[in-house]
């Protein structure tokens, strides 16, 4: 488990980041969300060891984390970068072996992995010969080739087309189903969704909020639920404990008082006929996000 | 932690055992596969190494080093051509004058069966003069030239009285001036070729971002150290491929009493290049480090550019100045052409170049030091050009 607590940074004059505590599990998928400029990037060279923190302590299993644990961390700067004029496999091979692979184990560990990311075929071309797609599977190549134990990447999917976001997704859930923690940051909330157990959100230095998606959703999200009929569902506003939160001729979003209120307006839906559809609104993460970061 | 662990499958999980505090790893602890931490050594050898193969790689690089490599012996042939090298001039004997040419290393004997014989091969070009018998003359021969008197002849001839001087010049100052040019020139023309190219491959991994990568993977100093070595052992490198073309043409164009002259200073040389190398590229690679643009080095360089080439100027314009080389030789920047310079000159104590060498070596360390304080502090600082102030206090 990773675990940062009370990790602060300053620029000069600005905090950047502010006491910011929290974990990830092994084996947990964990998303890392925040505006522009709300300290993610910050919070990840500080775990990596490539910045130093003004306070605070980042642990692995409960240690500090060593210059030799960092080795097996697995990590995807913001700021992309290979050596352009080497070959993809090359380069590959060549971070394997920085992280101790022996040549052959390296060679074949980065063989199979870009395999797997579509780079099979330009093994042998340099990297500034790439198109900035296969620049950026070269670059998840280079951050996953020494099979890490800990991952931090920051914003992975950006610039990845469907299927390579398709392929990432993948590999990211196989490292984390083998117990490694996986912490990522990224714009993209629907990936983060649907990808993630666990949810740290950040804004202007500090820990919005933090812990697993569901509870995040109970805690944030207010619970709504959806009609849709075939006639109007303007009856609605006189439900009682009723509160209509949006509406559009046969459809409508709203918070019930009780579970009674809300079995009564499925009752009274069904009476007047037409019902197409009655469901729990799910919360979106861009909704708690939103209600967080306010 | 465990219960983390137990809902896991796969690899890790089924390898993964309690924490094992001193193994390093939290997870795998026993398995096979897992490599060990790689040590500082390993690290700086893998970083040295792909700085190798990169420049080997590299066109750019290995047609300067052609032309340089062809300079150099360019150089050794023309000494050759006009140091006036004498060789052995071919003349046309005749009868009881074979006597006399024999056994005279500069003159090289034709035997022809008579005058006309001989007068022949002279208008042919094939002899430069005649050697015949005569017995009115003290020496008992003649010396017949075609148009001019053959002086290389008449002198390789004559008898001459021993000569001694009483304040001899240990070196002539041609030579001496040659000398100072050759140590000049290549130490010039290798640190900054090489200085640059560290520079060039510093702000190439700024530029790239790269570095952020390697620094999550390895020590700054293990990223400089790798740097500075790889470049280092090009240098030296190209300095011993020189210095054995030199020789080689030396030895092929006869100038074997240069060679014996030179060989003490240019082992000291090499010994303070290597040295004096690792320093200008310490402080190449700070400076380089301060900026995040190719377009850049040029200026952020400047200074230790200077440093190189000041000594190189001073060399060529002092080589006859005791006191300036005497103070040449002990600055650690310029003492790698310095001291080799008055060993070659022979006005340097035996002691010398080993006080002048441990003043080399602690400035070295010192620069390694800042160098790397610098390096640490400005590698994943972008844009503008990072103050020097800033740059040490990080």
């Amino acid at each position: 488990m990773l675990e940062l607590s009370n990790v602060s940074k300053r620029y000069g004059d600005r905090l950047a980041l502010d006491q910011v505590s929290f974990t990830v599990g092994d084996g947990r998928l964990t998303g890392f969300v925040g505006g522009n400029g709300a300290g993610k990037t910050t919070t990840m060279r500080i775990i990596l060891g490539v910045l130093a923190s003004d306070g605070g302590s980042v642990t692995l299993g409960g240690a500090p984390i060593t210059e030799a644990d960092r080795r097996r961390f697995g990590y995807m700067p913001e700021e992309r970068g290979l050596y352009p004029k080497m070959k993809v496999l090359e380069q590959t091979v060549y971070l394997a072996r920085l992280h101790g692979w022996a040549p052959a184990a390296a060679h074949r560990n980065a063989l199979e992995l870009l395999e797997r990311l579509g780079l099979g075929e330009r093994t042998n071309d340099t990297i500034e010969s790439l198109s900035l797609g296969n620049q950026q599977r070269a670059q998840i190549a280079a951050a996953l080739v020494h099979q890490p134990e800990v991952l931090v990447l920051d914003e992975p999917f950006s610039g990845l087309d469907p299927m390579a976001v398709e392929t990432v997704q993948g590999v990211l859930a196989d490292v984390a189903a083998a117990g490694a923690p996986v912490l990522f940051s990224s714009h993209q909330l629907d990936i983060v969704e649907r990808l993630c157990d666990d949810l740290v959100i950040i804004a202007g230095g500090r820990i919005a909020a933090a812990g697993p998606g569901d509870t995040l959703r109970t805690e944030h999200g207010s619970e709504r639920w959806e009609l849709l009929t075939a006639g109007d569902a303007g009856w609605l506003r006189e439900q009682p404990g009723i509160q209509v939160v949006e509406f559009d001729g046969g459809w409508a979003v709203f918070e019930a008082e009780s579970d009674a209120a809300r079995q009564a307006v499925l009752a009274e839906a069904v009476a007047r006929g037409g019902v197409v559809s009655f469901t729990r609104e799910h919360t979106t993460l861009a909704q708690i996000f939103k209600e967080v970061v306010r | 932690m465990s219960t983390e662990q137990g809902r896991s499958a796969g690899r890790v999980a089924s390898e993964a055992s309690e924490s094992r505090p001193g193994t390093g790893s939290r997870y795998g602890a026993g398995a096979p596969t897992r490599p060990a931490t790689p040590s500082f050594v390993d690290s700086v050898s893998l970083i040295a190494g792909r700085e190798i193969t990169m420049r080997l790689r590299s066109k750019a690089f290995l047609i300067s080093t052609g032309v340089l490599m062809l300079a150099v012996l360019a150089s050794v042939m023309l000494g050759s051509i006009f140091g006036g090298q004498s060789e052995t001039t071919k003349v046309a004997v005749i009868g009881g004058a074979t006597a006399v040419v024999d056994g005279n290393d500069a003159l090289e004997a034709v035997p022809a069966a008579d005058e006309t014989a001989a007068e022949q091969l002279l208008r042919d070009g094939e002899v430069d003069a005649i050697v015949a018998p005569a017995a009115s003359d003290p020496l008992g021969i003649t010396v017949i030239g075609l148009d001019s008197t053959p002086d290389s002849v008449v002198q390789a001839l004559s008898v001459q009285p021993t000569v001694e001087l009483l304040e001899p010049a240990a070196v002539d100052p041609t030579l001496a001036y040659l000398v100072a040019f050759g140590f000049g020139i290549v130490f010039f023309m290798s640190a900054l070729t090489f200085g640059t190219t560290i520079a060039q491959s510093v702000v190439e991994e700024k530029q790239t971002r790269v570095v952020e990568i390697l620094l999550s993977t390895v020590t700054a100093r293990a990223l400089l150290t790798g740097k500075v070595i790889g470049n280092s052992v090009l240098a030296f490198g190209q300095i011993l491929a020189i210095a054995a073309l030199a020789i080689l043409g030396l030895i092929l164009t006869g100038q074997r009493v240069l060679l014996g002259g030179l060989g003490t200073s240019v082992i000291w040389f090499i010994v303070f290049f290597a040295i004096g190398f690792v320093m200008l590229a310490a402080l190449f690679a700070a400076s380089a480090a301060m900026v995040s643009r190719a377009e850049d080095i040029g200026s952020v360089t400047t200074p230790v550019t200077m440093l190189v080439m000041i000594p190189y100027f001073l060399v060529i314009f002092f080589n006859d100045n005791p006191t300036v080389l005497a103070i040449m030789s002990y600055v650690p920047f310029s003492a790698p052409v310095g001291m080799p310079m008055r060993v070659f000159l022979g006005t340097a104590e035996w002691w010398e170049p080993f006080v002048s060498l441990a003043i080399l070596l602690a400035t070295t360390a010192l620069a390694v030091l800042i160098g790397e304080r610098i390096y640490r502090n400005t590698l994943l600082k972008t844009g503008a050009r990072v103050p020097l102030g800033e740059a040490l206090r990080g």
